[in-house]
This record gives C-alpha cells, sequence and structure tokens, in this order.
C-alpha cells in the first residue's frame, strides 16, 4: 500500500515537471491590422511547424492593433499606417516600425463593357471629393481618348468601416490635391464629401458592382482574387502605371529613411504605383516592460527577422508585394536595435 | 442587500399559511414551518434565487450605463452639447457631431415600424381569432417564428440583391438619384425582421380574449368584424402596443442588415430615398480602427446616446401601454 501511494506521488512529480515542460512552448500574441492577415496566417503555421512556436494573430484592424500595443496586452502589433504622434506619445516608450510587405489601392469602377480608363491625380481627386460629377467630363475624356464613357453621374463609393486602406487612399489624395488635404484629410475614417458607404472590400465592392456609373476604392489583392477592373494612374513622374505586384514593389525603390516611418504613395520611382504602401508590425525597442521574460523577447525578434527574411516567399504568391532589397537591409537595422534591458537581443 | 432577501424568504411560509384559518399567531406560524424542514428550505433557497436574479438584471443595466458613462466622459468634456446638435462627424478634425445618426436612426426605425403594423396586426388577429387551431395556423405560426431566427446579415444580402434593384428601378423612373441603398431599403428590411416580435405577442393576446366577451358580442348580432373591432382591439390593445414596443427595440438596435443597406453616409437625411447612417451602424463601423482618446468616446457616447433613446421610447411606450390597457 505504501508503495502504491510512493509510486502515485512519483507519478505526480513527474506529470508536474513535464507539463512545465510543455508550458515552456512559447506562444506570441499578435493583433492589428486586417489587409495582411492571410499571408500573416500563412507565414505563422510555416513558422510554428518548423520552430514550435505558436503565434497568435487576431485581425482587429490596425487601430485595435495599436490599442493593444499601447495597452501592452500583444507582443506585438500590425497595422497598414504609421502611428500617430499622439499615438506615439500615449505609449510612453519608443515603438519600432518594421515592415512586412507592401500593398497597393486601386481605383474600381463600374461602366458598361468595363473598358480600361486611365485617371490622372488630380481627377482621381476631384471624382472623390464630388466636383467631378459625369464620367463625360472633359477631363476625363481628354485622359482615355479612344475609350466610350458612357455620359453618365458618378456615385463615390467609399469605405464606411475605418480602415487602413482608407489610411493610404487618403494619404495620396493629400499629397495630389491640396483641396483634399484641406477639405478632407488624413485617417482611417474620413468625413466624406460624396457617396455612399460599403462595410470592408466586399461592401465596397458589393456596392461597386450592383451600381450602374459608380467608382471606388479597393485593395489590390482583392481587385485581382475578384477580377475587378481597376484604372491606371499617372504617377509623379508622368508615367502611366497600371497596378499590379511588381510595380508596388517598385514604388518602394526610393531613399528609404531608417526609421521606415514612410508613406509609400506618390514617390518618386519611375515604375512605381503611386497608391501604395507598406504594412508594418509594431514593437517596443525596449521589450523589457511588465513581466516579460527575455526569452519572450528573444522569440518575437527571431520570428520578426524570418518574417522580413525568409518569410518574404510566401508573399508573392498570395499576391502581396515583397519587399524590396533595401527595404530588408532597413528592416535588418530596425531589428537589430531591439533590446531587453539595454542590451542588445540579436547582433 | 441580503436583509430583505431573508426577510421575504421568512414571509413566504406567512403567507402560505394565512389562508390556514386555524393558525393565527405569525412566531407559531414560522415555529410550525421549521418543523418541515425539506418544505420551508426549498423554498426558501427558491426565493433567494428568484431574488437574485431580478437584482442582477438590475446591477447589470446600471453597470452598462455607468460604464458607458464613465468611457464617453472625454468626448463629454471635448464637445459638450455640440455632441448632439452637430451636423459634421469628422474624426480627422475631432468634430463629432451626432444628429445624422440620430436621426437616421430614429427614421429607420419608425418607418420600419409603421411598415409592419400593416403586416404584424392582420397575422395577430388571422392567427389569433380566425385560425387559431389546425395545421395551417400553427404552419404559419411556425414560418412567422422562424424570420425572427434568421441571422440579419442574411437579411442584408437578400435585402442588397432583391429590394436594392427595385427600389434603384423606382428611383430612376421617379428621377432621385439612383443609389439603391437607403432609408426606404434599410426601412423595408427592418420591416420584415420585426413582424415575428410583434405579430407573436399580438396573437397571444388577441387569443387569450375571453370567450364569454366574444359569445356574447356574437349572440347580440355582431359580426365578426365587429366583434374584432369593438371587443378584441379594445380589449388586446395594450398587449399588441406591447409587442410593437419589443420590435421597435430590436428595430433601433439592428446593426448588420442597416449596415448593407443604409448606405453609410454622414448627411442629415433629405428623403426617404437619401444614404443616411444610424448609431448601431456607425459604432460597428468606426469602432475597430478607432483611434485617440476624444474619438473613441465619442464612439461610446453614440452607444450611451443609443441607450437613452431606447430607454426613452421604453419609458413612454410603458405609459401608453398603462394608458390603454383594458382594466384601466
Amino acid at each position: 500500500m505504501k508503495n502504491l501511494v510512493v509510486c502515485l506521488m512519483a507519478a505526480v512529480v513527474l506529470l508536474a515537471i513535464a507539463s512545465t515542460g510543455i508550458a515552456k512552448e512559447q506562444e506570441l500574441i499578435g493583433a492589428g491590422a486586417t489587409f495582411p492577415y492571410p499571408l500573416y496566417s500563412k507565414m505563422f503555421d510555416v513558422y510554428s511547424k518548423e520552430y514550435g512556436v505558436k503565434v497568435n494573430y487576431q485581425s482587429i484592424g490596425s487601430g485595435g492593433g495599436i490599442r493593444q500595443l499601447i495597452n501592452k496586452t500583444v507582443d506585438f502589433g500590425g497595422s497598414d499606417a504609421v502611428m500617430s504622434a499622439e499615438d506615439l506619445k500615449t505609449a510612453q516608450a519608443p515603438v519600432l516600425h518594421v515592415p512586412t510587405v507592401a500593398g497597393a489601392v486601386v481605383v474600381t469602377y463600374n461602366i458598361a463593357g468595363s473598358p480600361e480608363i486611365k485617371l490622372t491625380p488630380d481627377v482621381v481627386a476631384d471624382i472623390f471629393l464630388g466636383t467631378i460629377k459625369k464620367w463625360s467630363d472633359p477631363r476625363i475624356l481628354s485622359a482615355n481618348t479612344g475609350t466610350k464613357l458612357p455620359d453618365m453621374a458618378i456615385t463615390v463609393i467609399h469605405r464606411s468601416d475605418g480602415s487602413g486602406t482608407t489610411n493610404i487612399f487618403a494619404d495620396y489624395l493629400c499629397k495630389v490635391s491640396k483641396e483634399w488635404k484641406d477639405k478632407v484629410g488624413l485617417g482611417t475614417s474620413l468625413n466624406w464629401p460624396t457617396g455612399l458607404g460599403g462595410k470592408g472590400n466586399p461592401g465596397v465592392a458589393g456596392l461597386v458592382q450592383q451600381t450602374p456609373g459608380s467608382i471606388g476604392y479597393v485593395e489590390l489583392i482583392y481587385a485581382l482574387q475578384n477580377k475587378m477592373p481597376y484604372a491606371g494612374i499617372k504617377n509623379k513622374k508622368g508615367n502611366w502605371i497600371k497596378p499590379s505586384i511588381a510595380s508596388t514593389s517598385k514604388a518602394a525603390n526610393i531613399a528609404l529613411p531608417d526609421n521606415m516611418m514612410v508613406s509609400l504613395t506618390d514617390t518618386d520611382a519611375a515604375d512605381g504605383y503611386p497608391v501604395s504602401g507598406f504594412t508594418w508590425i509594431l514593437m517596443y525597442t525596449e521589450q523589457r516592460y511588465g513581466d516579460r521574460t527575455e526569452e519572450k523577447a528573444q522569440e518575437v525578434v527571431k520570428l520578426v527577422w524570418w518574417m522580413a527574411h525568409q518569410g518574404q516567399k510566401y508573399a508573392e504568391p498570395m499576391e502581396y508585394a515583397p519587399l524590396s532589397k533595401a527595404a530588408v537591409e532597413k528592416a535588418e537595422k530596425l531589428i537589430k536595435s531591439v533590446t531587453y534591458g539595454g542590451k542588445q537581443i540579436m547582433k | 442587500m441580503i436583509q430583505p432577501i431573508e426577510g421575504g424568504a421568512g414571509q413566504t411560509p406567512a403567507r402560505a399559511k394565512t389562508r390556514d384559518k386555524t393558525m393565527t399567531q405569525t412566531k407559531a406560524e414560522t415555529a410550525q414551518a421549521h418543523y418541515r424542514p425539506g418544505f420551508t428550505l426549498s423554498e426558501a433557497a427558491f426565493r433567494k434565487i428568484l431574488y437574485l436574479a431580478g437584482i442582477s438584471v438590475l446591477v447589470l443595466l446600471i453597470a452598462i450605463f455607468l460604464s458607458l458613462l464613465i468611457a464617453s466622459l472625454p468626448s463629454i468634456k471635448a464637445l459638450g452639447i455640440s455632441f448632439l446638435t452637430g451636423r459634421t462627424w469628422d474624426p480627422v478634425t475631432l468634430k463629432f457631431g451626432a444628429l445624422p445618426f440620430l436621426v437616421g436612426t430614429l427614421i429607420t426605425s419608425f418607418l420600419a415600424l409603421l411598415i409592419s403594423t400593416f403586416f404584424s396586426i392582420p397575422i395577430s388577429i388571422f392567427l389569433g381569432y380566425y385560425y387559431r387551431e389546425g395545421k395551417a395556423s400553427s404552419f404559419v405560426k411556425t414560418v412567422i417564428e422562424l424570420l425572427a431566427g434568421i441571422p440579419s446579415v442574411i437579411y442584408g444580402f437578400w435585402g442588397l440583391f432583391f429590394f436594392v434593384p427595385i427600389i434603384r428601378f423606382i428611383e430612376t423612373a421617379l428621377g432621385v438619384p439612383p443609389y439603391g441603398v437607403g432609408i426606404l431599403a434599410s426601412s423595408l428590411i427592418l420591416a420584415i425582421m420585426i413582424i415575428p416580435y410583434s405579430a407573436s405577442l399580438g396573437r397571444e393576446v388577441i387569443s387569450l380574449v375571453p370567450n364569454d366577451l366574444k359569445e356574447a358580442a356574437l349572440s347580440l348580432g355582431a359580426t365578426r368584424f365587429e366583434v374584432i373591432r369593438k371587443v378584441i382591439l379594445p380589449y388586446a390593445r395594450s398587449g399588441i402596443f406591447a409587442g410593437i414596443l419589443l420590435s421597435l427595440g430590436r428595430a433601433l438596435g439592428e446593426t448588420m442588415a442597416v449596415t448593407m443597406l443604409i448606405g453609410n453616409s454622414n448627411f442629415l437625411p433629405t428623403s426617404i430615398f437619401s444614404p443616411a447612417n444610424t448609431m448601431a451602424s456607425v459604432i460597428a463601423n468606426e469602432f475597430t480602427e478607432a483611434t485617440g482618446a476624444v474619438y473613441l468616446s465619442s464612439l461610446i457616447e453614440l452607444a450611451l446616446l443609443l441607450f437613452v433613446v431606447t430607454t426613452i421610447i421604453n419609458i413612454i411606450g410603458k405609459i401608453i401601454i398603462i394608458k390603454t390597457s383594458f382594466e384601466a
């Protein structure tokens, strides 16, 4: 009988040891942007199989990701927009913006026969401001000689939910139109001067497909996957650029700043599509906060490093624009600057 | 909080025994009750559970109200009364005026209520008076209850593909901008969504009208229509109204289907064809991406406003129910 008790106790102790061993398997938590979510889930799935580190990413939107990072409830955030000065201030500690992939926003439309159309930056701005009201407007026609456009009213379709897509689009319009900058401005949600709102990319796409004469904006991936027509746009160098994965990547062929908190809209890149943008992983430069262990900090850094290198090969098959070589180099420097208690984590 | 519960529990056996005329003294009653511990204990425990359930609902309601109020303090401080009167909702310049959403919510809900009443009252009479029993009746009853079980996103989709093209056709014929989506589309879909609530309750109260009354009216030579008009509707009106009130509550808070059909435009609507927006829809749309203290807190203040509007409408409704009830 005594032996049995001893045996049982030994079993319990062994089990306890074993379970702490299991508990040691790290789990990282991230939250944020919905745009890179399909890619991130693929990346994190591969990563957990290779390294045994589970990553739980919740696509709650960039704003939510920033909020969660500020509240320190996640190991990293995801965002399509650079954190605002106000948010950086509330975060109290420096936050790194490590780019992972780039994406583009395209202008889609519903015109009978889906002809290919081209738009100049000022025309795009004036359509979304509501000052160009008809498809037969001479300013639209002059860029599309040879294309038959109907004498039809334009219905603008925008996002009704706050979105990084809106932010990139507004960022572009702010740069090309002073009127837009003064009247509407930049943000994830805007006070739209005209038009209807649809929830999410599917909402906008649905309204555009249903409303004859409408124009809207969606992510490039969404337009590609759903075979929607999209307009070519004249970039800063005066070249007509059709949005594609390649022309999105090329938009980043500029002198990139060290902190990578850079907008890719209306860049000087000659072959770049002008309505492009990075999506970032957000993390604190100093990883020693709250009750974080050094181990956890190392795991986060390892993960982000992997995403900027090995992870990049999953981008293009899923229709995301991978980082250019220059961008990867900048990302490396950023990841190396992460510290734990002042000590550099990755050398 | 515990004191009244125990006091209440103590009263149970006492009240039960008041019919028993052999016992007169309260102390003796309770003493007697203690000799049957199984009975009293379960009785007391049950009573406690009921009290607890009742109080917890109250606590929950107050907690929701308080947490909304506290979270919206920053925007109340920053915006003041302009939150209620302002017509601009601009997250960029941090100007938040909820008037267009307040108007949008009220118009869509009451228009939906008006449309649904045309269907729900006849349905109640049909099922509560004409065809109270039988297979056909229970089939219709089940179908109506099924309507309440359909997820709102399905209503939204159906509205988008069925109502919107029809409305766009009408708009083109009338010469107004052919958006399709807007107040009319969302009110129509809301009307269908809320029919089950008012129809079920209406049927219930109409079938509860005493047969003596109906038979008395019939024996005096009243026609069926006269019975409905002069006996059933006056007798059941407060119950029918309660059903309508229940469905109004549902219409005010409906989010998904409305978001898909209302056009999400932040302007004051000018006609029933205009695109508009509702409070619930704005919260659902913008909450995920809202950053910054004032913006976030404005959205919560919008929730608070919706809460208050729903409460006020319910209180007014309760007063009308009391005033119109048969006994009064």
